[in-house]
């Protein structure tokens, strides 16, 4: 049971600050997610945590021992971590056996319990242990990975996008098999991704990184639900944003009433909620109603656009058999509450995409 | 930049340990710049009266002329011969495709002066400009065949589909889609066999054609370091330079032929028809030349020559020393190539490049060159070096060197920093790394660069001819030696000998695609 500090961690190259004071607590036995776009600075993070590269300032520590700052350095074949990297790294001189055992003291390399008991943790076949990396799916390479990772019984594993070269089919069962394999053995762990999906499915805590600062830490349904900024509700999600008269926590919107989970200290003129808080029905007298202009099907559910009274255009997210025809008019009602942003923003910029 | 700056540069990306590899690949690159350095030392200390009065000679503009002509006839016959053949066997349905691609890259392998040897002892009429020009193309011409081949093979067909989608007949689908792409290839290799021309001397002094290289070693073995020789060496030097910096900079144009995901399809073959007995005959009269002319030869001498006495013991004494040089040369020149290797393909940069160029300027340059500066040299600052085989193996490891490296750093693609990063994590010390994942990954490079070296060695003439210690008899030297006074039989038993030895080559030659010198 290991927790991992990382403080006013820094680090940057010749033409560019790649992190910027970052700080983050990884509670023992728990995965983080760091979340990000490409270039944010999140596998330098992970690079440094393992102790590949050296920060210019900030201190890392595993359970009690500070490995990076005050003065020491410890490097990385001695920081007792666990690394996945994206394309698995697996050593390609070496069948699925030798490359799991590779960490381990040289006279428990043949131990064919451990080496069955790490097989069964990943769910993979036994029968794999002889084949070589070449012979193997990707999903596969990606257990061995881990596994091999495991082996050594470290104190924090650190899995770089490891899912992210993976086909979809094959995405969701790896990502199953390796939590699994890391909740049964209790490892403290840190996922870097840039898979919003992914980091909000899978973590416990999610850190969202931008420009080499960690904008917000916390539980997934806390950072959907209340979102730092803007931009970040975007990333996370769909949005729809509404002009609002804010009173105590009710905001007057022109889809009615909706109560504000939180006010917004410098005063606000807008809200967000999710596409899927929009409940559509047949229009009612005296209600919201709406026009539809187009739907897009995809299966479960379905992405209503819906034109407002006056030029307002928002998107709904119904379950599919609920989706109104093009061309008529639906009743909205919004479920759950609302989150509150500054004024400042533009009005009612267009809705994010889609995504899953 | 000093050694200290680099090292913190370096250790601030990994913990430091390349220290010891950045001081040795710097040691390695100044060995192999002892040549130019002495050809510019040695012109610079002369002066512009000197170098005009030993110059500007009629002898020289003779030279100047010989070299210019034959450089540029056989330069363009290579260039049309092996552009040629790279398009019949790898673009038609040419019967035999893949016999004809091996046969047409074997020439590469058997020493042109073996096939100069061929030649002439069939008929003195193949002497001077004609026969030179006619021999020295046919020995190499595979360094146009090869990578144009190599490069038709990996272009994308979708491109050419895509031409003809837009209207483009074959024949302007060729000029215009193919040839293009095809261009670096075939002009590369062309400078390649334009060096090898200025660097040839065996071939050359056999057909009695006198170029430079002729000539220095001609002035060396009269006066013994005659100030002429190095002179007209820095001549030779300054057409070397020309060559290879048009060479670099067309590599550093070439683009990878092919971009996007997936594997290219292999192009439709044009269908010969009515032509292909015409292409075959053309194929066919190539290798007869090029290969079996010098093998009939050969085997001619070796059989009826009456001066065919089988000298067993100075044929086993010859091939012992040559196995042994070719052994210890290519285990000191690996040795040596490695850092090199290792800095190039995983510390890139302007001082990594400097080190790799330094080590291919340093090859690039005739085995005269190489082996008048290291006398020189030597004479004057270690003289206790001078006539010994260290020397020997130094200047095998300068002349031979890209080889090694080319081989090892394409090892080295396949062993990725991210595996060291794996086994780091996994609680491996950077020896640990070496030993367990580096070194198991790059075996195969390390074996295929020592075969490279082995084999050049083995069949390497001018520089062991010089630098040889007295008594040390090569397979080359004494085929030399016979051949010198007109023993035709008695030179054919060591020529078969290099040949045969040369076959592993002509089978690596069609695997690699890569540059070879």
């Amino acid at each position: 049971m290991t927790d991992l500090t990382i403080t006013a961690l820094a680090k940057s190259y010749p033409d560019q600050n790649v992190l910027d004071g970052v700080d983050l607590e990884v509670p023992a036995s728990t995965l983080t997610a760091v979340l990000g776009p490409s270039g944010c600075g999140k596998t330098t993070l992970l690079r440094l945590v393992a102790g590949f590269d050296r920060p210019d300032s900030g201190t890392i520590t595993i359970g009690p021992s500070t490995v990076t700052g005050d003065g020491s350095w410890i490097p990385a074949h001695r920081r007792q971590i666990g690394y996945v990297a994206q394309e698995g790294s697996l050593f390609p001189h070496l069948t699925v056996a030798a490359n799991i055992s590779f960490g381990l003291p040289r006279r428990e390399r043949r131990n064919q319990i451990r080496l069955a008991e790490l097989l069964d943790l990943v769910g993979l076949d036994p029968a794999l242990r002889t084949r070589y990396p070449h012979q193997l799916s990707g999903g596969q390479q990606q257990r061995v990975a881990l596994a091999r990772a495991l082996a050594p019984k470290p104190r924090v594993v650190l899995l770089d996008e490891p899912f992210s070269a993976l086909d979809t089919a094959l995405r969701e069962g790896t990502r199953r098999a390796v939590v699994a394999a890391l909740t049964a053995t209790g490892t403290t762990t840190i996922l870097v991704t840039h898979d919003q999906a992914e980091a909000l499915s899978l973590a416990n805590q999610v850190a969202v990184m931008r420009h080499g600062q960690l904008i917000q830490t916390g539980t997934p349904t806390d950072l959907y639900r209340r979102p730092a900024d803007l931009e970040l509700a975007g990333f996370l999600g769909s949005t729809v944003i509404l002009p609002a008269t804010i009173t105590d926590t009710i905001a007057q919107t022109v889809l009615g009433a909706v109560p504000v989970r939180r006010p917004c200290p410098g005063g606000s003129d807008s809200v967000m909620i999710r596409p899927e808080q929009l409940a559509l029905a047949p229009p009612e007298p005296g209600a919201p109603a709406a026009h539809v202009t187009a739907v897009t099907f995809y299966g479960p559910d379905a992405v209503v656009d819906l034109k407002l009274p006056g030029t307002t255009t928002i998107t709904a997210r119904v379950p599919s058999h609920q989706a109104p025809e093009v061309g008529t008019e639906t009743g909205v009602t919004v479920h759950g509450t609302a989150t509150a942003y500054p004024s400042r923003v533009e009005h009612l910029r267009p809705a994010g995409a889609h995504s899953t | 930049m000093t050694v200290t700056s680099l090292a913190r540069r370096w250790g601030a990306r990994t913990s430091g340990y390349p220290v010891a590899v950045a001081v040795t690949a710097a040691a390695v690159a100044a060995l192999t710049l002892i040549p130019l350095g002495y050809v510019a030392w040695f012109a610079v200390g002369e002066g512009w009266h000197a170098a005009y009065q030993q110059l500007v000679r009629p002898r020289v503009g003779e030279l100047l002329w010989n070299t210019a002509r034959l450089a540029v006839a056989a330069m363009t016959a290579s260039a049309v011969l092996g552009t040629a053949a790279a398009w019949l066997t790898e673009r038609t349905d040419l019967p035999g495709r893949r016999v004809w691609h091996v046969l047409l890259a074997v020439p590469l392998a058997v020493p042109a002066f073996v096939n100069s040897f061929g030649w002439v002892s069939l008929s003195p009429a193949v002497e001077g400009y004609g026969g030179a020009v006619l021999v020295v193309t046919l020995s190499y011409y595979p360094l146009v065949y090869l990578p144009a081949a190599a490069t038709l093979r990996g272009l994308d067909p979708a491109l050419e589909d895509t031409a003809r989608a837009l209207g483009l007949s074959p024949t302007r689908v060729f000029l215009r889609v193919v040839v293009p792409q095809l261009r670096p290839a075939i002009l590369g290799g062309t400078l390649l066999v334009g060096l090898h021309l200025l660097a040839e001397f065996g071939a050359l002094q056999m057909l009695r054609f006198p170029t430079f290289t002729t000539a220095i070693y001609d002035q060396y073995q009269a006066t013994f370091n005659g100030p002429t020789a190095t002179m007209l060496g820095s001549v030779l030097v300054v057409a070397c330079l020309l060559l290879l910096v048009a060479e670099l900079r067309l590599r550093g144009r070439v683009r990878h032929a092919r971009l996007g995901p997936g594997s290219a399809r292999r192009a439709t073959p044009v269908r010969l028809g009515r032509r292909a007995p015409v292409a075959l005959t053309a194929v066919a009269g190539i290798v007869v030349l090029a290969l079996g002319v010098p093998l009939a030869s050969l085997a001619y001498w070796l059989v009826t020559g009456t001066s065919t006495r089988f000298p067993v013991a100075d044929l086993t004494a010859a091939t012992v020393t040559t196995l042994g040089l070719g052994v210890a040369g290519a285990a000191v020149t690996v040795t040596l190539a490695l850092p090199v290797a290792w800095l190039t393909a995983r510390r890139p940069g302007r001082t990594s490049t400097a080190i790799e160029r330094a080590s291919y300027f340093g090859s690039a340059l005739p085995g005269i060159i190489v082996a008048l500066a290291l006398i020189t040299v030597c004479i004057r600052h270690v003289p206790a070096l001078y006539q010994t085989t260290a020397m020997l193996l130094a200047a095998y490891a300068i002349l031979f060197m890209p080889r090694a490296v080319v081989s090892l750093r394409a090892a080295l693609a396949h062993a990725p920093p991210h595996l060291d990063d794996a086994a780091r994590a996994l609680g491996s010390g950077p020896l640990t790394v070496a030993v367990r994942v580096t070194l198991p990954l790059i075996a195969p490079g390390i074996g295929a660069g020592a075969a490279l070296v082995f084999l050049a060695i083995t069949t390497e003439l001018t520089s062991t001819l010089l630098l040889a210690p007295i008594g040390t008899a090569t397979l080359a030297t004494q085929f030399w030696a016979n051949s010198d006074a007109v023993a035709y039989g008695g030179a054919a038993p060591y020529a078969a000998l290099m040949v045969i030895l040369s076959a592993p080559m002509a089978y690596l030659l069609t695997q690699t695609t890569g540059r070879i010198r």
